[in-house]
């Protein structure tokens, strides 16, 4: 039979945003896939040559609305490390909960997107109800839902809210529990199962390779965390567990991340009774200077969706003269090419709905 | 070249004395600090300096590929990351402006290949034998290179 290209997107109910991926196929089996994105380039990091430091952490959030917290973490970050600020313990912490509360949140769209791509509408439902309670936690920290402009530079905001560690123990405690039941919609179900076991294969050498981050990474049987082996925010004096599989299909992906969502759980309790023994007297936000110092500096930060990593070039003033972010996506979805060889084409869906797409980041 | 074995889990100690022994006079040790490697290389030595990262002191994922536009000349920003030291080796390569060209690291990280064409498009860096150098994030019929410094966004000086 002879090959023909497919066009799946822009619009398309697997894409999760606006971009492309032509197939050539061969009857039903996929030869040839490529990538096309760009369709929201809107010269983030230039537009960040035009504005005062402080002023891009909104902007930061804007990268991905399901991980705003984490984008601006990773930007206070690189302008803190270019500054030479060192925060206090309970800045750190509290900046610790913030983004496994991102993290989790995340994760939880990331399964009620999942949910759909393979028709199982209720795991749609459950995901997004749960998702929920967080989103109410991130209101009451931050006043915002989505995209929540927290972390400052030199530390956050604001202190935790009168009742939220009792909040935050509730909501986790419960969702404990109820991902057990959501575990038992997709992990017992031989439809979900079979779709997606054995689809988009990818091996540890070619993960490295392909420069996969994240779960994505660590689904192929990569040992590697951002927050373990590059620590910050005192991660490393935390007690938890990085979440690896060795298949590198869809359904190890889906494994890697729902293990995630349980170690956040164990993370934000760690970290709250951290909280709890540091005095309230502890400084949340220590002073920034206007300007930052010439020279370059670069600090990552794990993402949900993988390795997010910002490179700073400033010439002295209060502006950045280069600012680079480097996005996990961006580098994930041009290993798509790789992922979907030799899969029919019902199962693009299942594969690159593991990937986690954000277009917000991917093109900025 | 190459007078040093494969090392899984090079310590930063261990990276800098292996890049003196190897490309002495080629790469410059910029600075150090835990887990982080500062180097600048010259442009012809950069193809062979990853190569060697990559196959000696075991850095398996380019994690970022970026320019800068310093006015007087270009530079290239090179991530590399080990996944058993968590160390981050940072190379920096300076490109004249009558001549952007350098060699492409994409045939040694298939994960450089969509960071050389952003740089592409955006700087105007030509990355010689990059297997596809086209325009990715931008519409193909531009002829300018938006992140340049000559290009202005409105209110900027």
């Amino acid at each position: 039979m002879a090959d023909m290209w497919v066009t799946m997107g822009p619009q398309h109910p697997f894409s999760h945003g606006l971009w492309t991926l032509k197939v050539r196929v061969d009857g039903e089996v996929v030869k040839d896939a490529i990538p096309v994105i760009g369709y929201l380039h809107r010269g983030w990091e230039k537009e960040c040559e035009n504005r005062t430091y402080p002023l891009i952490i909104p902007m930061a959030d804007r990268l991905c609305y399901s991980a705003s917290m984490t984008w601006s973490h990773v930007y206070c970050k690189v302008v803190e490390e270019a500054m030479g600020i060192e925060l206090s313990d309970r800045a750190k912490y509290l900046r610790v909960v913030a983004d496994e509360i991102c993290r989790l949140q995340s994760h939880l769209m990331w399964l009620a997107a999942m949910g759909t791509d393979l028709g199982n509408l209720t795991v749609f439902l459950w995901a997004l109800r749960e998702r929920e309670f967080f989103l109410d936690l991130n209101v009451k920290l931050c006043g915002q839902r989505l995209t929540t402009n927290y972390p400052r530079l030199g530390g956050v905001r604001n202190d935790m809210p009168y009742f939220f560690e009792r909040d935050c123990m509730r909501a986790v405690n419960r969702f404990e529990k109820v991902l057990w039941e959501i575990i038992g919609l997709t992990d017992e179900s031989s439809i979900f199962l079979s779709r997606m076991r054995d689809v988009g294969v990818i091996s540890r050498k070619d993960a490295a390779n392909y420069g996969l981050t994240g779960p994505t990474m660590r689904g192929c049987g990569v040992d590697f965390d951002v927050r373990r082996d590059d620590p910050y925010c005192n991660y490393d004096l935390l007690d938890w567990e990085v979440p690896v599989c060795k298949e590198g299909d869809a359904y190890a992906r889906y494994k890697v991340r729902i293990e995630e969502m349980f170690q956040s759980c164990e993370i934000i309790r760690q970290a709250m009774a951290k909280l709890d023994s540091i005095p309230k007297t502890d400084p949340i936000r220590v002073k920034a200077p206007r300007n930052v110092p010439a020279g370059t500096h670069f600090a990552r930060v794990e993402d949900p969706r993988g390795e997010s990593l910002m490179y700073l070039v400033s010439d002295g003033t209060d502006r950045p003269y280069r600012l680079k972010v480097r996005s996990p996506i961006f580098v994930n979805v041009s290993a798509s090419k790789h992922l979907v060889q030799g899969v029919r084409i019902a199962d693009i869906p299942a594969i690159m709905g593991t990937i986690d797409m954000c277009l917000g980041e991917t093109d900025r | 070249m190459a007078s040093q074995n494969f090392i899984k889990a090079p310590s930063v100690e261990e990276i800098v004395t292996a890049l003196n022994a190897d490309f002495e006079g080629k790469v410059t040790i910029k600075r150090t600090k835990a887990r982080r490697v500062f180097v600048s290389c010259d442009r012809e030595s950069i193809y062979a300096l990853c190569r060697y990262a990559r196959s000696i002191l075991n850095f398996e994922q380019a994690s970022s590929v970026c320019g800068v536009d310093w006015v007087d000349h270009l530079q290239v920003v090179y991530h590399l990351s080990n996944y058993f030291t968590g160390t981050v080796l940072e190379i920096t390569v300076d490109v004249p402006n009558d001549d952007p060209h350098i060699a492409s690291v994409a045939l040694i990280w298939e994960g450089a290949d969509w960071h050389e064409r952003e740089t592409y498009e955006l700087f105007g860096i030509i990355f010689d034998g990059h297997p596809k150098l086209e325009r990715l994030l931008t519409p193909q019929n531009y002829e300018f290179f938006p992140f340049r410094k000559s290009y202005k966004l409105r209110g900027q000086n």
